[in-house]
């Protein structure tokens, strides 16, 4: 578990994240990022009215995300709760559509710890091939940093074949140097992804957030040899957004980690909005939102 | 998903697309009117990025700078130094406003004629040129609660003389406060890059200031001897090399003169072992890179402590290669071109010596384009403090890195000097900070971060790097004679 | 009983915390309006100069390193000093050919003008800094700081006060000063260094050097540890080759035609350099 801590300093970080935003592209490497940010996408539902029906409906949209357009890839996986895993298990099952099911007490992780390690198990069990656990806030905000990381180790290990993305809530972290702690910390716990955010607490990821995350991940990277996932989550609404995120990732972590097994978005509208640029730049107008299929 | 364009090569060309009319040849502005100089004579001005010819300029001789101080001399007897102070201000609110509207057009002319990337002259150049004249407009009529205590009156005409890294910015540095004060101004823009200041020239037109207050003469040193020792010019300002503002401090001996002095640096960029890393990396990396290394105040010396300097190295090793070096209108571009020949070789000839001394080099490795004047960004590892590229201003893309083990050792370094404009300091111990900025002799201190400019910030130098301010309240001073 | 024979006074110079004698060995003699030897005083060289550099760079360390607060006790300390040797000041001033009632003056100005100083040095700080409201999120401030080694050449003309005044404007704003010429009253410029001796200045910070300063202004004017030069009623000559000779190092230069009325805090400025300090405000 990670002592060391490394100083952030936040209004640099924010000068930084800026200048991804003043990059252009055109044309042919457009439709190339656009098309990547769509295979990129979680495409997510965690609601309280989440149903078989609608689950099953997401699956076929992150299966086919544009029935016109059989050339666009799908998206990376389709994340829900636990118990909507077998109707999207129907759906997915040997797709190659990842299957993401939230757990370990989502979102808050005020549980016993043996609920949560249990939750874990019975969503893999239920054909979850990604878990996107929450760390525990309680012990990290009172300073009990070794049980957050022993946390993660056993859940890693509960995952088994599943891959383990440790979503850090950093909008309940408070500040940059806590990310950039957690993010050491849960990378040599055993986590496979670092993830920002539940979207379940007002502050969701953002390009700062995200730029100390990827800084994190490089740095483990050049210390272990390990290439360690990063998925913002919450907040990326527009293609234009998601392009900035691939500009950091690209400038930040190199062409490697421009791979939906690297990096990730986690998000509900994003997919639509990506569709209609793409439509755009095939075929030259703007598309009406009713032209994209809202799922 | 490898033949994914954006994987490959994600930056297609991406040139700005606003168009600036721009004449094939201007005159001296004297008297609100573009004139051709006395003798007929013309200069040529060129894009660094392609070495094409974009405009002729006229070029001011002895008589052309006689007419010009006359004529803002007349000015200033006749309507400058006697409008109210409050209706000065509305000029140059005016003009800023003005600056503001045209903001795009100036940028691109700025990154034509200089070769600074459109990123820059775009979100840095011309914004603060704006912000310059908006807020020294405020302190037009508020002068009296500049200098408490204290009778003041302008000086007349003030003689005005600056380089070619920041033209636009460096004429709004020299013209907005001393006209807030109330003295009219000779101008000579470098030679290199006249276009902005002849486009602001129209501007000041446009906003119809009394003729003769703001006079604008294209030219080369001939023209800058003459406004120097010109007897009806008042007051100098000068921004350029230490070696000219020698010749200057020296010429003005005798005559009661006053004068401001802004010349070279060669700042040293310190990183303590506890700094903020990678945002260090940004610091370094906006520190020496910005506007291509031609700035007076770049970190140039990098000081890293012994401890992160492998670390950190790497870092900015890794850096260097993701900025992009090419066309400075391309919203892409991180480093743009060298802004003229000479300089292009004085850099080359710094690279060069470098070489043959056995100092380790390390650049970002892009392809160059053939046309114009370019230099990758650079790194010298392991120099020694005795090495003319730690010692000299390389006025370049060009950082010279040394290691330190312990905060005395990077002072000492830091002051091992003669220049003392600028310097930084990164750490995450506000109490070294504080220790390490009041022991760096250098006017303007950067911690935790480099390259912050803004009108309320006083700028400029200790021991050769000049004397004066220019920049918030202080950079009033110059542009004022007390009284009791 | 024979007229007990009087224990004559040696005038030195004020080095370094130390009263040396001219290296050169050279004098000067101070003669009354009837052509009477009054005393002989050193006649500072060259080398002189170039030791007071030295003390004066190791006296300036001290001198800024020492509060705001430490200087101004260390001023008033001084017109404490001059205070209780006003008799003696007013005597050798008459000595040195001035009226009773202008010596009297001249001296109780210059003790005046010490305890004028002495309030400015823990004010100078705020009456010239600023905290600048840049448009970003920064903090930003700017700070006065001295300028370092100035050379203060003190002309034919003026008297006792004038020679205060450039010692107390330099050294209230933390410079170490070096005090060239008074030739006018030499006598009382050498024992000023007795003054300031016993006012816990640390040494260096102050140098007096008697003389002609037409001899040292070349060498103040060009010497490249020397970072600005004050005037005081010099001959517009001796400015001229000092501009010309300052120019090499970009030195700071003050000149006054004669030594002012009264003190003020502008003149402190003259030599303060002032810094701006940048820093990211966040969390």
């Amino acid at each position: 578990m990670s002592n060391s801590r490394v100083a952030i300093d936040a209004v640099g970080v924010a000068e930084r994240a800026k200048r991804f935003q003043t990059r252009s592209i055109k044309k042919a490497s457009k439709l190339g990022a656009m098309e990547l940010a769509l295979s990129m996408v979680d495409l997510t539902t965690l609601e309280g009215a989440d149903t078989p029906g609608k689950v099953r409906q997401l699956c076929r949209k992150g299966l086919n995300p544009d029935p016109s357009d059989p050339s666009l890839p799908h998206v990376a996986a389709i994340c829900v709760y636990p118990s909507m895993i077998p109707a999207a298990h129907e759906v997915l099952a040997g797709t190659g559509v990842e299957l993401a099911s939230v757990a370990t007490a989502f979102p808050s992780g005020q549980s016993p710890l043996n609920i949560r390690l249990d939750e874990v198990v019975a969503c893999v069990e239920a054909g979850a091939t990604e878990i996107d656990m929450v760390i525990n806030r309680g012990a990290y905000l009172s300073g009990r940093f070794s049980e957050v990381a022993e946390e993660i180790t056993a859940f890693k290990k509960a995952c088994g074949p599943a891959h383990l993305k440790v979503i850090l809530e950093t909008g309940e972290l408070g500040t940059l140097d806590r990310i950039r702690h957690a993010s050491d910390l849960a990378m040599e716990a055993g986590a496979d992804f670092i993830k920002t955010s539940t979207g379940k607490v007002p502050k969701a990821a953002n390009m700062e957030v995200t730029l100390v995350m990827l800084e994190a991940i490089r740095d483990y990277y050049w210390r272990t040899g390990e290439k360690i996932g990063m998925k913002p989550a919450g907040g990326i609404r527009t293609a234009k957004q998601a392009f900035h995120y691939l500009v950091m990732v690209r400038e930040t972590l190199g062409p490697d980690w421009l791979t939906p097994k690297l990096f990730r978005f986690g998000a509900s509208s994003l997919a639509n909005d990506i569709l209609m640029q793409i439509r755009k730049i095939k075929q030259g107008v703007y598309s009406n939102p009713e032209d994209v299929t809202k799922d | 998903m490898s033949e994914n364009p954006f994987i490959n090569e994600p930056y297609a060309p991406a040139p700005e697309s606003t168009k600036v009319a721009i004449k094939d040849v201007y005159g001296l502005f004297i008297e609100n009117d573009f004139v051709p100089a006395e003798d007929g004579s013309t200069r040529e001005t060129f894009n660094p990025a392609n070495g094409k010819l974009i405009s002729r300029v006229a070029e001011a001789g002895e008589a052309d700078v006689d007419k010009a101080v006359q004529v803002a001399r007349k000015a200033y007897d006749k309507t400058w130094s006697r409008m109210a102070p409050a209706e000065r201000g509305k000029y140059l609110y005016r003009l800023a406003r003005l600056i503001q509207e045209r903001s795009r057009e100036l940028a691109v002319l700025e990154s034509m004629d200089g070769g600074k990337p459109i990123r820059e002259s775009r979100d840095v150049d011309i914004p603060l040129v704006a912000a310059h004249f908006f807020y020294y407009a405020g302190w037009a009529d508020k002068l009296d609660y500049a200098f408490p205590n204290r009778t003041w009156r302008p000086h007349g005409v003030a003689g005005q003389i600056i380089p070619w890294n920041f033209p636009l910015l460096m004429a709004a540095w020299k013209l907005a406060p001393a006209l807030a004060c109330g003295n009219t101004v000779v101008l000579k823009p470098a030679e290199f890059t006249p276009l902005t200041a002849l486009y602001l020239a129209e501007l000041v037109q446009e906003a119809e200031f009394p003729p003769g207050v703001i006079n604008i003469l294209t030219g080369g040193s001939t023209a800058g001897r003459a406004i120097v020792g010109h007897d009806a010019v008042n007051k100098i300002a000068f921004t350029g090399s230490t070696e000219v503002g020698k010749l200057i401090q020296r010429s003005l001996a005798g005559t009661g003169k006053p004068y401001t002095l802004e010349l070279g640096g060669k700042a040293a960029h310190i990183i303590f072992e506890d700094a903020a890393i990678d945002q260090a990396v940004e610091g370094i990396v906006n520190g020496i890179f910005f506007n291509q290394g031609h700035v007076c105040c770049a970190g140039s010396r990098l000081l890293v402590q012994e401890g992160i300097a492998d670390e950190l190295m790497r870092k900015l090793e890794y850096r260097i290669q993701t900025l992009i070096v090419g066309d400075p209108l391309d919203k892409n571009t991180d480093i743009g071109a060298i802004n003229n020949q000479p300089q292009c070789e004085k850099i080359q000839e710094f690279l060069k010596e470098a070489k043959e001394e056995g100092l380790e080099l390390v650049d970002g490795g892009q392809d160059l384009p053939e046309q114009g004047f370019w230099c990758r960004p650079t790194i010298v590892k392991n120099a020694p403090q005795s090495s003319r590229i730690v010692r000299e201003e390389v006025f370049g893309p060009v950082l010279a890195v040394q290691t330190f083990r312990n905060p005395d050792e990077a002072i000492e370094k830091a002051n091992n000097t003669r220049y003392g404009l600028s310097g930084g300091v990164w750490t995450d111990k506000g109490s070294k900070i504080f220790k390490v900025t009041n022991a760096v002799q250098a006017g303007v201190l950067w911690a935790n971060t480099f390259n912050k400019f803004d009108p309320t910030a006083p700028f400029g130098g200790y021991k050769e790097s000049g004397m004066g301010r220019e920049g918030g309240l202080h950079g009033l001073v110059p542009y004022v004679r007390l009284g009791d | 009983m024979a007229d007990r024979i009087l224990v004559k006074k040696t005038y030195k110079l004020y080095v370094g915390g130390k009263f040396p004698r001219s290296e050169s060995g050279q004098t000067l003699t101070f003669t009354d309006k009837k052509g009477k030897l009054v005393a002989a005083y050193c006649k500072s060289s060259r080398k002189d100069f170039r030791d007071a550099v030295l003390a004066a760079s190791a006296g300036l360390k001290a001198w800024k390193a020492a509060t705001p607060y430490l200087r101004g006790q260390i001023l008033y300390r001084a017109a404490e000093m001059l205070e209780g040797r006003s008799a003696q000041f007013v005597e050798e001033l008459q000595l040195q050919g001035m009226g009773k009632s202008a010596a009297r003056k001249d001296v109780q100005q210059s003790i005046d003008r010490m305890v004028y100083y002495a309030g400015w040095t823990d004010k100078v700080g705020q009456l010239f800094s600023a905290v600048n409201p840049v448009a970003s999120s920064h903090f930003c401030f700017t700070v006065p700081e001295p300028t370092g080694v100035v050379a203060a050449l003190v002309g034919d003309a003026v008297g006792l006060s004038g020679a205060v005044e450039a010692a107390c404007r330099l050294l209230a704003g933390g410079n170490a000063v070096i005090l060239c010429g008074c030739a006018a009253c030499p006598l009382s410029a050498s024992s000023l260094g007795e003054v300031w001796h016993t006012s816990d200045l640390p040494g260096g910070a102050l140098n007096i050097l008697t003389g002609i300063p037409a001899d040292l202004a070349e060498t103040a004017g060009s010497h490249r540890a020397i970072d600005g030069v004050l005037g005081i009623g010099l001959d517009p000559a001796v400015e001229k080759s000092l501009q010309e000779a300052a120019a090499d190092s970009l030195k700071r230069l003050s000149f006054v035609a004669e030594a002012p009325k009264s003190g003020s805090p502008y003149a402190i400025a003259d030599f303060l350099e002032m810094k701006t300090t940048w820093h990211p405000v966040g969390v």
